[in-house]
């Protein structure tokens, strides 16, 4: 089967900075990914090489087991709703739909018609006189109406309320849920990709810090608290993600695939959020920390 | 996609079809006149037998209107880059919809080609029913006095208004694409286009064709215009105006064999008459006047003087039309290459 996308050495340069760099991923199809990481991490960067608005300065990247944006087949797999959901504010709702129309020969009018006529848009409307959240939501009839077998969304809730935010959700869930289409859905907030993903990016000053199943990240990701210990204290076989430390106990947060015995640790099962944050906060390229070793 | 860029190309070129036809309701309203007093001084003057020296009261009848038709066609093909050009692609990406038009079914590259083509098409449609109207119009005017060959009044007409507007186009183009602001693109666009317009106007078009040596007799031309004052050392010669209808005239000058210029002092050593003329303070009679000055005239030319003219004649008018039109939609099409290099290298 091939892979939803396959990226191996991906690496993007603007200028001197890397925005993008050593990207080794294999997401399988048919699941809802979640791409998670700070601002600046660069998530839209490989959203786009993703979608074929970017070309790569190194590596290689499929999608879908075709190179990105490099004929119009390949882009028509692959629906694709941009950051900040640009639209032209001139025109109206039903202008869009035409747009669509004529921009792809696989385009479902009827589909569209429908999510248009359910989320309570008037065709006739202006674009620029849209809220927010409906707005996001003509950009994914867009990119939906197109039936991709891919759908990348790159911050599709960032700017709307708590209730559009859901309300989109849900219409993305619906989505996936009639047509079976991968997702890849970047945020900054774990709590949006929560409900929805079963598969996690967490994409950090430009690196993949870990990519995997939500299920088997959670069951492999523990919390161990005890007396205060560096971390080689950390029985072996684990790897420590981060770790924290006050007067008298220590923190941390490791990966493993064994069950920890050692009495001395208290063991814990963390939730998405922590285990997202440890990541951010982990920079395997600096080691361990040398700031805290020298104070003890 | 051509039904996406005949949508999007709808508000402007209904806006550019709306200007044509207020023109073309103008020119229309105004040409019967000026082919009408043309007409009547043409019949009157063949009759007269005096068509090369008459004056043409046609250039009379509307001047401000014929300045105002000019500026018409010296302005329309940079409108033509500021508004079809410029936001072209400056429009896409500052707005962020390129990433909603380019990750459609339709590559890039097959976005750019039909956006170019069907805009660029419409831009040379465009200039080209402008070049039509305005040489209609101004046919009895270049009947009369007006020299279309002239430096100026080259650029405002004929088919070198297309070359503009497909270059003024491109030019919005490329800078939208490289400066990605429509507005900053837009006053790019102007500057580069002066520069292009000035350059082209004032150091390649006079080197498109070498230019015609034309020698006349002294008595045909005279030497030019002499003034002498009393005090010495404020003598000036300034060489003879040559009538060549619709010619562009780079120089006259009055030289001899060798090809030294003729200057006030040798003027005043060869024909001592105007000398003592100006300091006699009895004013001569006329048949005077007439005397010294043809004695003037073939002593100078007994002194193989004569008048040369260098110039491009009436003829090359239209080679010259073409060969411009060419240079600017060469640089157009350089252009338009460098934006599909541009968005290649940095886009997908």
């Amino acid at each position: 089967m091939t892979a939803a996308l396959e990226a191996t050495g991906l690496g993007k340069r603007y200028g001197r900075t890397w925005a993008l760099s050593d990207c080794d991923l294999s997401i399988p199809t048919g699941k809802v990914v979640g791409l998670v990481g700070p601002n600046g991490a660069g998530k839209t960067t490989l959203l786009h090489l993703a979608v074929g608005l970017l070309r790569p300065t190194c590596g290689a990247l499929m999608v879908l087991g075709g190179a990105p944006g490099s004929t119009p087949g390949q882009l028509a797999r692959v629906g694709f709703v941009a950051q900040d959901t640009p639209t032209y504010v001139g025109m109206s709702v039903r202008d869009h739909l035409r747009f669509g129309a004529w921009m792809n020969p696989a385009w479902d009018g009827a589909a569209a018609e429908q999510r248009v006529a359910r989320l309570g848009l008037d065709p006739r409307q202006r674009v620029g006189n849209l809220s927010g959240g409906q707005r996001a939501q003509l950009a994914l009839t867009l990119a939906v109406a197109k039936r991709p077998e891919l759908l990348v969304l790159d911050e599709p809730v960032a700017n709307l309320d708590p209730l559009a935010r859901r309300e989109f959700l849900q219409g993305l869930m619906e989505v996936v849920a009639e047509d079976g289409a991968s997702v890849i859905l970047s945020s900054h907030l774990v709590a949006d990709l929560e409900r929805v993903c079963d598969y996690l990016v967490v994409l950090v000053g430009s690196r993949v810090q870990i990519a995997g199943e939500i299920d088997n990240l959670l069951s492999t990701h523990l919390r161990l608290t005890g007396p205060r210990h560096d971390r080689h204290a950390v029985p072996s076989g684990q790897s420590v993600v981060s770790e924290s430390h006050t007067e008298r106990q220590s923190t941390f947060i490791v990966r493993t695939s064994q069950p920890i015995l050692d009495p001395k640790w208290s063991v814990e099962k963390i939730g998405l959020e922590d285990l997202v944050l440890a990541y951010m906060a982990h920079t395997p390229a600096l080691g361990p920390r040398p700031r805290l070793e020298l104070r003890q | 996609m051509i039904r996406t860029a005949l949508r999007q190309l709808r508000t402007e070129a209904a806006i550019g079809a709306g200007c044509l036809a207020v023109l073309a309701v103008v020119l229309a309203l105004t040409e019967p006149q000026l082919a009408q007093v043309n007409d009547a001084f043409q019949r009157a003057c063949s009759a007269a037998r005096d068509c090369a020296t008459a004056t043409n009261p046609v250039a009379q009848v509307d001047p401000g209107l014929a300045t105002l038709v000019d500026m018409f066609a010296l302005v329309a093909p940079v409108l033509v880059g500021l508004f079809f050009g410029a936001p072209l692609l400056a429009g896409e990406l500052e707005s962020g919809t390129f990433r909603l038009a380019w990750t459609q079914s339709v590559t890039h590259r097959r976005w750019l080609s039909v956006k170019l083509g069907l805009v660029g098409a419409t831009a040379v449609v465009m200039s080209a029913l402008l070049v039509w109207m305005v040489d209609w119009w101004q046919a009895p005017l270049d009947a009369g006095a007006r020299n279309g060959f002239s430096p100026v009044d080259f650029g405002f007409h004929g088919v070198v208004l297309v070359g503009y507007a497909v270059f003024a186009f491109a030019l919005g183009v490329a800078a939208g694409t490289l400066l990605r602001r429509t507005v900053t693109a837009m006053a790019a666009t102007l500057a580069g286009f002066l520069a292009a317009r000035i350059a082209v106007t004032n150091w390649v078009r006079p080197i498109l064709a070498p230019p015609l040596h034309e020698s006349l007799s002294l008595a045909k031309t005279g030497f030019g215009t002499l003034s002498v004052s009393p005090s010495p050392g404020t003598t000036s010669l300034l060489p003879p105006a040559v009538l060549m209808p619709n010619s562009w005239v780079y120089q006259t000058s009055v030289v001899n064999s060798s090809g030294a210029t003729l200057s006030a002092r040798e003027l005043l050593q060869a024909c001592p008459g105007y000398g003592q003329l100006a300091e006699t303070k009895v004013p001569p009679t006329l048949a005077e006047m007439v005397r010294i000055h043809h004695d003037c005239l073939a002593r100078l030319s007994q002194a193989t003087y004569h008048t040369l003219v260098v110039y491009q004649p009436s003829s090359r008018f239209w080679p010259f039309q073409w060969a411009e039109l060419a240079i600017f939609a060469v640089a157009a099409l350089a252009l338009c290459g460098l934006v599909y290099w541009w968005l290649h290298r940095c886009y997908a």
